[in-house]
């Protein structure tokens, strides 16, 4: 006798759909598994784990980030110490061409294969895309072949064209969270916009890097609406970011997401996403601390940035890359993304 | 050092007589110093893959590699 849809059990479906077929889930099954208790978080994250080495294979890609211009954004994205409309610490900065080298350097030199230089705009301007121009030059003069990423903020069709001559490979440029949530959390643009700036790069066949940040005041049926909003736009990569309460912005005083609900979070967007590259990004180290991140990687995970992040510090590369040893779990070399 | 501080160069208000464990919880986890301890100006900070570097206009720079 067959079981009654509503007898189902979530994680039963999600074997024989996402670990058998690589179908991910819907949003409906995504909000069960993010309501899933406690006590069966073990068994999603080791499904998530099997999903992810199914279709995404063993190893873990590396990447390091670095904020080419710091602070005095015009947007309001409510999370962000870098907006100029709230009273945040964090100072306009302009890093030089010998400091992008540099990072650049540092971050092959932690056997990373992705170098993203980030700049906190609404768009590029000429003067930006020319920094950023020169200084992919400086960086490959320096004999560094590492996949340089870019994250400068909306684009126009020009500038998009511009990237891709440059060799900018992918670009990240973050949804954020649920299309029904976005308005609460920055009002100067729209996600129809940022989504607008996605199919450009994915129609110039830039990788597509998008995904989020957990813990914005979105309810958990948010979290699954996000999940397949992004499944829709089949990202090469996701990174996954959990929120870093950070002084002067309208979040200061939101609570840190629990470990626990980080893990289920992880778990969730594995099987709504199970060909995708899924990056352990900013808020980690607040969320999981140590033991949480080995959780998290062997809960479908399978990429990861190393050392600190635009204005946040992350933890030493060294103590990522000695945790990925100790878990068995080899690093993407750059010859398997050229 | 630590001791020496007259600012919190995490939230910039004076080290005397407040309670900083959650801003030096923060800066050993997650967070350069945004403040001169010395004045408590807001510095230029520029965080990079492996460390970074603030800078007061009127006390000059400090770095993680210091």
């Amino acid at each position: 006798m067959t079981a009654a849809p509503e007898q189902i059990d979530v994680l039963d479906e999600a074997r024989e759909q996402v670990l058998e077929r690589g179908v991910g889930l819907s949003e409906a099954q995504v909000l069960k598994v993010l309501e899933l208790p406690e006590d069966r978080i073990p068994e999603l994250l080791a499904l998530a784990h099997e999903v992810r080495e199914r279709w995404c294979g063993p190893e873990v890609e590396v990447e390091g980030i670095v904020s080419l211009k710091t602070g005095g954004c015009p947007e309001d994205c409510h999370f962000c110490s870098q907006s100029g409309q709230f009273p945040s610490p964090v100072r306009s900065a302009w890093l030089d061409i010998p400091g992008l080298v540099r990072a650049a350097r540092q971050t092959r030199d932690t056997g990373a294969t992705e170098f993203c230089i980030v700049a906190a705009v609404r768009g590029p301007d000429k003067r930006l895309l020319s920094q950023v121009r020169d200084g992919i030059k400086a960086i490959r003069e320096d004999g560094n072949d590492i996949q340089i990423a870019c994250s400068l903020g909306m684009l126009t069709q020009e500038q998009v064209d511009e990237l891709v001559a440059m060799g900018v490979h992918r670009y990240n440029h973050n949804l954020e969270t649920a299309r029904s949530h976005f308005p609460q959390v920055v009002t100067t643009h729209s996600w129809e916009e940022r989504w607008d700036t996605l199919k450009m790069i994915r129609d110039a066949g830039m990788e597509v890097c998008c995904g989020g940040i957990i813990g914005m005041g979105e309810t958990l049926a948010q979290r699954a609406e996000f999940a397949v909003q992004l499944a829709e736009l089949e990202p090469d990569e996701v990174p996954l970011n959990f929120l870093i309460p950070n002084p002067g912005t309208p979040y200061e005083n939101y609570p840190v997401v629990e470990g626990a609900e980080a893990l289920r979070t992880v778990g969730a967007f594995r099987l709504a996403l199970p060909r995708t590259i899924l990056r352990f990004a900013g808020g980690r180290e607040l969320t999981f601390g140590d033991l949480g991140a080995k959780q998290g990687m062997l809960g479908g995970i399978n990429a990861i940035i190393v050392g600190n992040y635009l204005t946040n510090l992350g933890r030493p590369a060294q103590q990522d890359l000695d945790m990925l040893e100790e878990l068995s779990m080899p690093i993407k070399a750059l010859s398997q993304t050229l | 050092m630590t001791d020496l501080m007259t600012y919190c160069s995490f939230c910039g208000k004076e080290e005397a007589g407040g309670d900083h464990a959650f801003c030096r919880q923060r800066l050993s986890l997650i967070d350069p110093p945004r403040y001169c301890s010395e004045c408590a100006r807001r510095m230029v900070v520029q965080v990079t893959p492996d460390g970074w570097a603030a800078r007061c206009s009127r006390h000059g720079e400090i770095t993680s590699a210091r």
